[in-house]
């Protein structure tokens, strides 16, 4: 029970990471590895807003908004220095690294017995007992939901049709008489700003902000869409969004079967590593086979 | 109204691999016509067509439409007023995106592209008119993916899509070179029907000499970069096909091909 509830947690926590990562990578089709950077920048603000006992409510937005100044940074690297997207997301990733440990002001920040989203007045009065050990689920679902379908609603709008449109063809955007660098921008701030979302709630839900929390979070993304776009291709009814969601969740109760079958914690890079390998592999086996038929 | 003015275009300059495409190259286009542009291999008319939409940068040299210098205005600027459709029916649309939703992306060019709902579906009839004019059965294909078209129903709704919104020119980038001989046709009629109706000035680069003096007010040919044949009105009625085609061989010959 405890350890379905902390997949379902961690889950979906990384789930709106994964819903940037589904952004940058699906739709813009640019490997943005800004997101190991980005992400443990909102844990990095969140633990200290929340450690210096700021309503915890405030961190989301604020982490929200500097991953959209992250993603800004990234874009206008990319788009106005004309350097390569993996390439610009490097250089962000790597300037971030001491960006947050200025941020955190050490490379370790516990936040223990502090006000959060989750350990706060409201919930403890309000929240029933047969709840109690449900709080944190039902409200980390409630923000990846309403992350979700806000992100559902824009790709809605012209503004995200033309996102989706500059991914699928940059020349009809040209065409379209729009600035496809500026959509490119755009994206990619949407795209961090959910990122570093994930990292504001995550630090919450550990109770801590580590420097190094960060490394990986990319990976993660990218296996998230990855297993949620291929298991669900040929179900209809579910939008994109809700499958790199559901993907998410299952990767992390793979991690989690695998920690609880024995595996050495030290393994774990090399696990994820290699599920990612895999996913790919199966991923552009399918590809190829479909450009073959066509 | 089109003005070329003096264009210099060299291609890798510096290196030993320089070539001059263009060299005090003008070229006057007046309003309502409809241009045909043919010639072999490397003459210039695809860089042409790029020039004047700005996907090419020019070494010097002025872009004037309707006495205005373009010359130094971004591609995309540039479009606000240009229709373009290209040669690989895949660049005019997005193939992930349903025919309504390419259809809605195009009719709202010009306008900023905010946060108002993306698809209006008030205006499902009103599409459904514009693609029953097209005669390709895909009036009932709203919601289907653009992706799964055949090429000539995708260049035919590239083409709708380019002319959806008032534009002062329609560039047509051999834009029946990737079709079948039938679809081809279809296709070019489409585009004639089109240009007459709306009553467009455009500039089309083709392979197909027929089409060329069948279709279009003025006819250019284009060698190593220079205009060698301009007609237009009577002269160009009177043209045909076989005079172009003797034409055509002799530059041919002289280039070895």
């Amino acid at each position: 029970m405890v350890l379905l509830l902390s997949v379902l947690e961690q889950g979906m926590i990384y789930a709106i990471m994964a819903l940037g990562v589904y952004i940058t990578y699906k739709i813009l089709d640019f490997p943005d590895l800004t997101v190991d950077g980005s992400f443990p920048m909102g844990a990095a603000i969140t633990a200290v807003m929340i450690s210096q006992d700021r309503n915890p409510l405030l961190t989301l937005p604020v982490s929200f908004g500097a991953g959209v100044l992250v993603g800004i940074c990234t874009g206008l690297i990319h788009v106005k220095l004309k350097v390569r997207d993996l390439l610009s997301g490097i250089i962000m990733m790597t300037g971030l690294y001491s960006v947050n440990l200025a941020i955190a002001g050490r490379a370790n920040l516990p936040i223990y017995n502090k006000v959060t989203i989750f350990e706060n007045d409201l919930v403890k009065r309000y929240c029933p007992a047969f709840l109690k050990d449900f709080d944190k689920v039902i409200i980390i679902a409630v923000i990846m939901l309403i992350s979700k379908y806000l992100l559902d609603w824009y790709l809605r709008t012209k503004s995200g049709m033309m996102l989706r449109a500059v991914g699928d063809n940059e020349r009809l955007v040209t065409s379209l008489h729009v600035d496809k660098g500026f959509v490119k921008i755009v994206g990619l701030a949407v795209a961090n700003g959910l990122v570093s979302l994930g990292g504001c709630i995550f630090a919450q839900q550990q109770r801590y902000f580590d420097v190094s929390m960060g490394t990986g979070t990319v990976v993660i993304g990218l296996a998230s869409v990855i297993i949620g776009t291929s298991l669900f291709r040929k179900v209809t009814v579910l939008r994109v969004t809700t499958s790199v969601v559901i993907g998410s969740v299952i990767y992390k109760a793979c991690v989690a079967l695998a920690i609880s079958l024995g595996l050495p914690s030290t393994y774990m890079k090399v696990v994820t590593a290699a599920l990612f390998l895999l996913i790919l592999v199966l991923g552009t086996e399918r590809r190829k086979k479909v450009k073959a038929n066509a | 109204m089109l003005d070329l003015k003096g264009i210099h275009k060299y291609y890798n300059p510096g290196t030993i691999n320089e070539l001059c495409l263009f060299r005090d190259f003008s070229l006057h286009i007046e309003d309502g016509e409809f241009v045909a542009v043919v010639g072999s291999n490397g003459s210039g008319k695809t860089s042409l067509l790029n020039i004047i939409c700005g996907s090419i940068p020019v070494d010097s040299g002025q872009i004037l439409v309707n006495g205005e210098d373009i010359t130094n205005q971004k591609e995309y600027k540039r479009m606000g007023s240009i229709g373009r459709v290209f040669q690989n029916p895949a660049l005019g649309t997005c193939p992930s995106m349903t025919i309504l939703e390419n259809l809605s992306l195009a009719e709202h060019k010009g306008k900023p592209y905010g946060l108002s709902r993306g698809v209006d579906r008030k205006k499902r009839s009103h599409y459904q008119e514009l693609l029953g004019a097209l005669n390709l059965r895909l009036e009932d294909k709203l919601d289907v993916k653009v992706g799964s078209l055949s090429g000539g129903q995708r260049q035919a709704l590239a083409l709708l899509m380019a002319t959806m919104t008032p534009v002062d020119f329609l560039i047509l980038d051999e834009h029946t070179a990737a079709l079948d001989p039938k679809t081809a046709e279809v296709n070019m009629k489409l585009t004639d029907q089109i240009v007459r109706e709306k009553k467009l000035t455009s500039i089309m680069v083709t392979h197909n000499l027929r089409y060329a003096i069948e279709y279009g007010s003025r006819i250019l040919m284009m060698h190593q970069g220079k205009v060698i044949l301009d007609k237009s009105g009577q002269e160009k009625k009177d043209l045909k096909v076989e005079d172009v085609l003797a034409l055509f061989n002799e530059i041919s010959i002289e280039c070895g091909n």
